[in-house]
């Protein structure tokens, strides 16, 4: 649907998976929706910097996202389970805590085992007692909220990258104006799904008290080589009052092993750096559990910032807000949404919906398409088909990445997508290519020169994560070439003239 | 499945050199399979000189260097395949091979695996601090600026004293950047003297040795670094951090043996070099599989890459020909002050050069080869430096009725 003088039924701000579930969950109706991202690419806050687990729901109450959605949306979604490793006597009682919480919370099949059973469960780990959880799963948080996003823009909604919202203000009419730097957007309805900056946005046009914390968790990222070491995500017993679930250990869709998060209350909501002492204690507490793991495994570390509502005086995990603010109609904040925010994310997004739903009556959008298919990664495919695609498209038979075996048109499937690929991260979180264990050092060259050619852009124009992320000053010794240029050269008897 | 004598994978110096020899003694049936769309690797992008002094006697750059080899290759008509992937290497030697004309599979009597090595980036020595653009590997710098003609940056700061690093400091500054530094966690470079005077103090560029990065600034691009001393222990020492504006950091902090393929194949690999455990002629653990250059081992100088391809083939033809036998096995034992050897195990009684490399620098200090108690050679060394391969051959007389080989550095 078109929207006439920048004007939507409803403005969505913020592009994370939360922001982009409603976006989807929304163009099922017939409404006009414009989701606005400060960022290049959607998911790039909160959504793309966490463990990437669909937790069955033991630790709290939590919405499941159904293996059914990440089948529509061709994004992997693997049940892998969850062991959560008691390594003291005291510690066995905390689990059975935890297996009653989770049984009234109706998530199956959870069961203690002991010493014997967890050793078969997972032999490289160390511990006495686990609470087994056939349940837990994990996705790829990037590729979900990418591809949220793709479905909702193939349905109708529009999307504005690099889109900050200055202020809000509500107009006579009832309606609001959304100031950005990309100019004026109005509409009937805006969602804060603003991420660390909810609290922010909530406060540009309501009366509404909020205030988010920003809570730091960094992550070692081991080489692939590890993956034999752990079967099941590695938990460790969460302390009481803890505003995180403890560094654990995530096996993820792509075989990587994930060790963190740590957790630490921080002052500025957009400093993502990694410090020397977390990195200390994730490898003190990868000894505890996995001594088999080493130094030499890490081949990248970063981090994520959890958006908290209860300060670090009070800790723990305190209920996500969804709901019509206070003080100014049709306008919906979600604040606090931090871990299960990504297993809840469609649960979210049907409750959004649900708000609107009772006050609008929406009439459903027959032309709705639920399903988005992902780019093919030609290296999973079996041989017959690899030869084929080869013989119908050259390109996959050009190897870019080498670690992850990611080819040529698997970055130009990335790129010429509607949502479609700008700079190197959004095409390493859509393909893989540079994620492996030689960082890019091989292909990141070669997907600068695609994405170089793709848009025609100049060396400078060529960047990292968008923004001000450049990573080229330019030509090599552009000013003699300049020179060369204004000054005719000397011939070589000219200049032996001279 | 297409039958070859000899598979080379890689077509940089190890590679060609490995060709060339193998066609000189008679073994015509080869294929060198390549990735890049030329022959020659890293050499291309290496457009300094001071290539070719041991083994030309004079000096060349890189490229000149290559094309040495490659001229030969084409001379001699050795069959090559160039922008293509090798996914695939079994115990069997069997080769699976993606290109754009699709997916290939070739059985070898004989592979030579000759990939080279990779950098170690950022994320496996755990720089902490954000994530800007602007931090490169030294090597992605060199072939940013000498093969796409693209410049990186106006202030650097390159950590690591590695030889890539040195010469990437010189190109810069020759381009005009402004390399504020080269900082050294260690007490000593790690790369060649006459790198750290003919790239840094022939540009007034300071070398700090014991000093590090330990924060990186910038939210789009990098806007700076912190650096601090590190005391005896390693440790930070209090008061010395610093924080230096600039829009690059280059990282030069070591070269890591490419060998993904060979663990794919099950070859035993060497956890200090990084690459195969090998006999005395580059045989790794698997018959047949041999390895040269700096998937092997990493070289100070490509003359010693393209030498010690040429000195495996040796062992390639005897493989042919039936004539390498096992005699007995005996395990290259390290003893104090050795970092490690390369051939990690000896077969036979044949000259064998033996590479070594120390753990830290020294003056006036012995290599001792032992046979049980005995003494069987001793090479004295001025100076020894990390930084310098060891090399020393020993005669197949010297290595006579050996049982056990014990090497040690007094």
């Amino acid at each position: 649907m078109k929207a006439i003088n920048n004007h939507y039924d409803v403005v969505i701000i913020g592009g994370g998976v939360v922001g982009c579930a409603i976006a989807r969950e929304l163009s099922k109706y017939k409404v006009n929706v414009a989701v606005l991202e400060k960022e290049d690419d959607v998911g790039w806050g909160i959504s793309c910097r966490n463990s990437g687990v669909v937790h069955a729901g033991f630790n709290y109450k939590s919405g499941t996202l159904r293996a059914q959605l990440c089948q529509e949306l061709d994004v992997p979604y693997k049940k892998i389970g969850k062991v959560v490793v008691a390594q003291k006597k005291e510690e066995i009682r905390e689990l059975k805590k935890l297996k009653a919480q989770g049984e009234k919370n109706k998530v199956e099949g959870l069961q203690i085992i002991d010493s014997t059973e967890l050793k078969r469960l997972e032999p490289n780990v160390k511990g006495i007692a686990a609470l087994y959880s056939p349940e837990t799963a994990i996705t790829s948080p990037y590729l979900l909220t990418i591809a949220l996003a793709e479905n909702a823009l193939r349905n109708g909604v529009s999307f504005f990258l690099n889109t900050k919202v200055k202020n809000i203000v509500k107009l006579k009419n009832s309606d609001f104006r959304i100031n950005t730097n990309k100019g004026e957007f109005t509409s009937s309805y805006v969602i804060n799904s603003a991420g660390l900056y909810s609290d922010r946005v909530a406060h540009m046009v309501g009366k509404d008290k909020y205030r988010i914390y920003p809570c730091r968790g960094e992550y070692y990222v081991l080489d692939k080589n590890t993956s034999w070491i752990i079967n099941h995500l590695i938990y460790p017993v969460p302390k009481v009052g803890a505003s995180g679930l403890g560094v654990h250990f995530t096996p993820t869709i792509d075989k990587n092993i994930l060790i963190g998060p740590s957790n630490e209350y921080i002052k500025q909501k957009d400093n993502l750096s990694t410090t020397f002492q977390i990195m200390k204690l994730l490898s003190t507490e990868t000894q505890k559990f996995l001594p088999l793991i080493s130094s030499r495994d890490i081949i990248r570390s970063y981090s994520g910032i959890r958006a908290k509502q209860a300060p670090s005086s009070e800790g723990g995990f305190w209920d996500f807000v969804i709901e019509e603010s206070n003080s100014v109609n049709n306008f919906i904040n979600l604040i606090g949404i931090e871990s299960p925010g990504l297993a809840s994310s469609q649960p979210i997004a049907k409750k959004v919906v649900g708000i609107i739903n009772k006050k609008e009556e929406l009439s459903p959008n027959s032309n709705f398409n639920p399903l988005r298919k992902g780019i093919l990664r030609f290296e999973e495919q079996d041989e017959k088909t690899k030869k084929a695609l080869i013989k119908q498209d050259p390109d996959y038979g050009e190897i870019v990445c080498r670690c992850e075996k990611v080819t040529k048109k698997e970055i130009l499937e990335a790129i010429n997508n509607p949502l479609g690929a700008r700079s190197l991260i959004s095409i390493k979180y859509r393909t893989r290519a540079m994620m492996g264990r030689c960082q890019g050092g091989y292909c990141q060259i070669r997907i600068m020169e695609i994405l170089r050619e793709s848009f025609k852009l100049s060396p400078q124009e060529i960047t990292l994560k968008g923004n001000n992320s450049y990573l080229l000053t330019g030509y090599r010794s552009s000013k003699e070439n300049k020179l060369c240029k204004k000054k005719k050269l000397l011939s070589l008897e000219e200049g032996l003239l001279v | 499945m297409q039958e070859k004598e000899v598979i080379i994978i890689g077509g940089g110096a190890a590679g060609l050199a490995a060709a060339v020899a193998c066609h000189q003694k008679g073994v015509e049936d080869i294929l060198i399979i390549e990735r890049a769309d030329y022959l020659g690797g890293i050499l291309n992008q290496c457009i300094h000189d001071g290539f070719g002094l041991e083994k030309f006697n004079t000096s060349l750059t890189g490229p000149e260097y290559a094309q040495r080899y490659i001229n030969k290759v084409a001379n001699k008509k050795i069959p090559f395949l160039l922008n293509s992937m090798v996914v695939g290497l079994t115990p069997q030697k069997e080769v699976v091979v993606v290109n754009s004309q699709g997916l290939q599979h070739y059985r070898a009597r004989v592979i030579i695996l000759a990939m080279g090595c990779r950098e170690r980036t950022r994320g496996a020595i755990n720089i902490p601090g954000a994530r800007p653009s602007g931090i490169y590997t030294a090597g992605v710098a060199q072939e940013l600026i000498n093969l796409k003609n693209y410049m990186v940056g106006e202030k650097i700061v390159v950590l690591g004293s590695g030889d890539i690093g040195l010469i990437m400091a010189r190109r810069l500054t020759l381009e005009g950047a402004k390399v504020i530094m080269v900082a050294e966690k260690l007490p000593y470079s790690s790369g060649l003297p006459r790198n750290i005077n003919q790239c840094l103090y022939d540009f007034d560029i300071p070398l700090l040795l014991s000093h590090t990065v330990v924060d990186i600034e910038g939210n789009g691009r990098l806007s700076g670094v912190t650096i601090a001393q590190l005391g005896k222990r390693g440790g930070i020492i209090t008061g010395s951090k610093r924080k230096i504006t600039c829009d690059t950091l280059l990282l030069s902090v070591g070269l890591i043996p490419e060998n993904e393929l060979s663990r794919e194949a099950d070859i035993v690999l060497d956890n200090i070099t990084g690459g195969p455990q090998v006999d005395e002629r580059g045989q790794t653990s698997i018959p047949g599989i041999f390895s040269c250059g700096n998937v092997l081992q990493v070289h100070d100088i490509v003359d010693n890459v393209s030498l010690e391809a040429e000195y495996i083939v040796e062992g390639v033809v005897e493989y042919l020909e039936g004539k390498l036998n096992k005699e007995r096995e005996i395990k290259v034992e390290l003893r104090n002050g050795l970092r490690y050897v390369v051939p990690q195990t000896l077969i036979r009684v044949k000259d064998t050069i033996f590479s070594f490399r120390v753990n830290q620098p020294g003056e006036k200090k012995v290599i001792v080869f032992e046979n049980g108690k005995k003494v069987i050679k001793k090479k004295f060394l001025r100076r020894v430096n990390p930084a310098e391969m060891i090399r020393v051959k020993l005669s197949s007389s010297e290595l006579e009725g050996i049982k056990r080989l014990k090497v040690r550095l007094v």
